[in-house]
């Protein structure tokens, strides 16, 4: 099992939930450590369902959202699913502005995006 | 100490760097000038994610991190407005050829919405004819009581 810096991982059943542990998600050596380690999941790890819990997460620059985008895309590619939840309103905002609330599910609260997983 | 507290207005001019993380110098003080000031925290998560993404475009994009090259940063914030022009020694590009990232064929591109977030989260922005300077706007409202 890799070790991560930028992400903790746990599981409910079969679920993979990921939580951030940079409040402030800006920094471009953090956003290329951030995408490596949540691509680990997927290349590495094997992970079909993953649920990326943004509790504790108040800032993301434009360039966190290209390496979301890349993770989502690396998922699809091994018929994974991706979820989110726990979105501050300033962030929800950013994906509403940028129209990726069509490309992410998103949902409010945890309890709820891991029963969308069922 | 070159600011002072009880001003109406908070002015700062500053030369940054090209390099990653630079933009620190200028969003560091600015948040805390925007919180002394008594700006909602949305208003001030919307400036923070405006110049951040001006300041690593001037960097990143602008000067694309050439060390001879600098980012010119001016800066006011008062009670009801914040204004941040930021320039950088680059060639400039069109902001009117910047791809819509939001058309369903380029939805999942990873980049090119930093200009977006920028135009949708203030009040005004406005490049120079060059394209490598770019002033950024947010007005408070409701504005404060008199």
């Amino acid at each position: 099992m890799a070790t991560h810096r930028r992400i903790d991982v746990s599981k409910t059943g079969d679920v993979s939930v990921v939580t951030f542990t940079d409040p402030k998600i800006l920094d471009e050596a953090v956003i290329q450590e951030l995408g490596g380690e949540l691509f680990g999941l997927v290349e590495v790890d094997n992970r079909k369902a993953i649920l990326l819990d943004f509790t504790g997460v108040e800032f993301l620059s434009s360039a966190a959202l290209g390496k979301l985008i890349t993770f989502d895309r690396k998922l699809k590619t091994a018929k994974g699913r991706l979820k989110f939840c726990g979105l501050v309103p300033g962030i929800l905002e950013v994906f509403q502005v940028t129209k990726l609330n069509k490309v992410f599910d998103i949902r409010a609260e945890r309890a709820e995006a891991l029963a969308a997983f069922s | 100490m070159a600011d002072n507290d009880q001003a109406e207005v908070w002015k700062r001019s500053l030369t940054l760097p090209s390099a990653r993380g630079s933009s620190r110098l200028v969003t560091d003080d600015l948040l805390e000038k925007l919180g002394h000031y008594g700006w909602p925290p949305d208003d001030i998560f919307a400036i923070h994610l405006a110049a951040e993404e001006a300041l690593v475009n001037a960097v990143v994009h602008g000067n694309k991190l050439d060390p001879e090259k600098t980012v010119h940063v001016e800066c006011l914030v008062s009670p009801e407005l914040m204004r941040i022009e930021v320039t950088d020694q680059g060639e400039g590009f069109d902001p009117k050829r910047v791809p819509d990232c939001t058309l369903a064929d380029r939805l999942e591109s990873p980049g090119g919405r930093g200009v977006m977030l920028m135009r949708s989260f203030m009040t005004r922005i406005e490049y120079n004819a060059k394209g490598n300077s770019v002033l950024l706007e947010k007005r408070r409202d409701p504005p404060p009581e008199a």
